[in-house]
């Protein structure tokens, strides 16, 4: 397979602190409101409900006082090589070769599901019944996010309607190219320990270049070549380790 | 009693008129009653000149007074009734005696109501258009894709497909999708011819024009 070139345009990517991390869950609730995420009449149907961001919560497994608890945010990974992308049989998924950000168009998705087969990180959702808002509540839906119908599958985009918004600022000043502050995603933006840091991995200057340098970043399920662009960062080895699988004695610190 | 083969050949003879009757009259309908059908006509609320409002008309309007950019890039597209009010503010002194104007003071100046403007270039919901990008950067003319209308004197009738809801100009007068000028259809081919003509190519990936 012809390898592609990664460094050309824009590779948006994000790096999230889980050290920084509380878990309180902010990050759904912005990434919900800012993407037109329908009620469901049973939100605690987890096999059925929707989310884009989901939460993980991980321990040790040791027995008090050595118990450690940490929460793993999982956006889109939107890898530089996406799975989901060539098992699509009506291509309705696709890496956008400007900013690096794998798209879902809900109106060509047949919803056969094989995307949320071949994604291993369960980032994708499949909607199983027609959206629903409670009244009142359709009164705050975001016009730059079209909403899905019964039957399709959907998934975090990097908040894509703000890379468009951005854009066309910039465009009122006659650049084409954003600052880094210009464009982040809801959940960014939300996040109240300030965890996540968004940027360009393909630009040196933004702090996500430097970051993801860190002998404490990784991804998750490395192994698989999916090369997700979302990093995390956790100074506690159980962390890392947990982030692929290791035969015993095999993971080695990487610090 | 065996039947002459002779007579058999006869009676088939003539069978063409009727293929020809039947592929003639499916033609008709496909081609020519069904795309008729296929469309519901409905008139704008107001009759509105755009003749009579621009650069070269008595009121010597710039395109940019109604049709502006906000700072942060969105286009206002259709003005809302506050611009008409700046210059039709009193229906005591019209500024012209067509009746259209008449209409325009009595059911929307007077209580401050918006016009309810059929859109004829109205894009299906899963698009994203920036009219920045294509005005701005790229300067292309407003006539390339929504045709004459600066110079025209009357609004067309709005026309909506019944099975898609969508307005005809998006998928162009033709039924065949082909078109003499490049504001006849809106689709997404031809978008997307575009950007090729124009060697924008990276901008035909999918989500540069869908959300």
């Amino acid at each position: 397979m012809k390898k592609e070139d990664t460094t050309k345009g824009n590779r948006y990517g994000m790096v999230i602190d889980l050290d920084k991390c509380t878990g309180c869950g902010v990050c759904l609730i912005a990434c919900a409101s800012e993407n037109n995420i329908p009620v469901m009449y049973d939100e605690s149907d987890k096999t059925r409900n929707i989310t884009w961001l989901q939460i993980y919560m991980v321990t040790n497994g040791k027995e008090f006082p050595e118990t450690e608890v940490i929460y793993i945010p999982r956006p889109c990974m939107q890898c530089d090589n996406p799975p989901c992308v060539p098992v699509c049989p009506a291509t309705a998924t696709d890496k956008d070769p400007t900013s690096g950000i794998i798209s879902q168009i809900y109106t060509r998705c047949i919803g056969c599901r094989y995307c949320m087969a071949a994604c291993p990180y369960h980032a994708r959702v499949f909607n199983w019944f027609d959206p629903w808002f409670p009244e009142g509540m359709d009164r705050y839906l975001s016009p730059e996010v079209s909403p899905r119908m019964r039957g399709v599958v959907e998934k975090c985009s990097f908040c894509h309607h703000r890379l468009m918004r951005a854009k066309a600022k910039a465009n009122v000043e006659g650049r084409r190219d954003l600052k880094e502050d210009e464009y982040i995603p809801a959940c960014v933006e939300a996040c109240p320990t300030k965890a996540i840091t968004f940027g360009d991995l393909n630009n040196p200057k933004h702090k996500i270049s430097e970051l993801i340098k860190s002998p404490h970043a990784f991804r998750l399920l490395e192994r698989l070549n999916t090369e997700p662009k979302v990093y995390y960062i956790s100074t506690k080895n159980w962390v890392r380790r947990m982030a692929d699988n290791y035969l015993s004695g095999e993971f080695k610190d990487r610090s | 009693m065996e039947a002459d083969p002779k007579e058999a050949r006869k009676s088939t003879k003539g069978g063409w008129i009727f293929l020809l009757a039947g592929l003639i009259g499916a033609l008709i309908v496909g081609w020519i009653i069904f795309p008729v059908l296929l469309y519901s006509e409905k008139s704008q609320p107001l009759t509105f000149s755009h003749a009579s409002h621009g650069p070269e008309s008595d009121a010597g309007l710039d395109c940019e007074e109604c049709h502006f950019f906000y700072k942060d890039g969105t286009f206002s597209g259709i003005p809302k009734i506050k611009k008409c009010i700046e210059c039709h503010e009193d229906p005591e002194s019209p500024l012209t005696e067509s009746p259209e104007e008449v209409k325009l003071f009595t059911e929307y100046v007077g209580p401050e109501k918006e016009i309810p403007w059929l859109i004829y270039s109205r894009q299906p919901d899963c698009v994203y258009f920036p009219h920045i990008a294509h005005v701005k950067m790229a300067e292309i003319e407003c006539s390339v894709c929504h045709g004459d209308f600066a110079t025209r004197k009357t609004s067309p009738p709005y026309k909506v497909n019944r099975l898609t809801g969508y307005s005809i100009d998006i998928w162009g007068r033709n039924i065949a999708g082909y078109k003499r000028n490049t504001w006849d259809n809106m689709k997404m081919d031809d978008c997307a011819e575009c950007h090729t003509k124009k060697g924008k190519e990276d901008n035909n990936a999918c989500f540069v024009c869908h959300k």
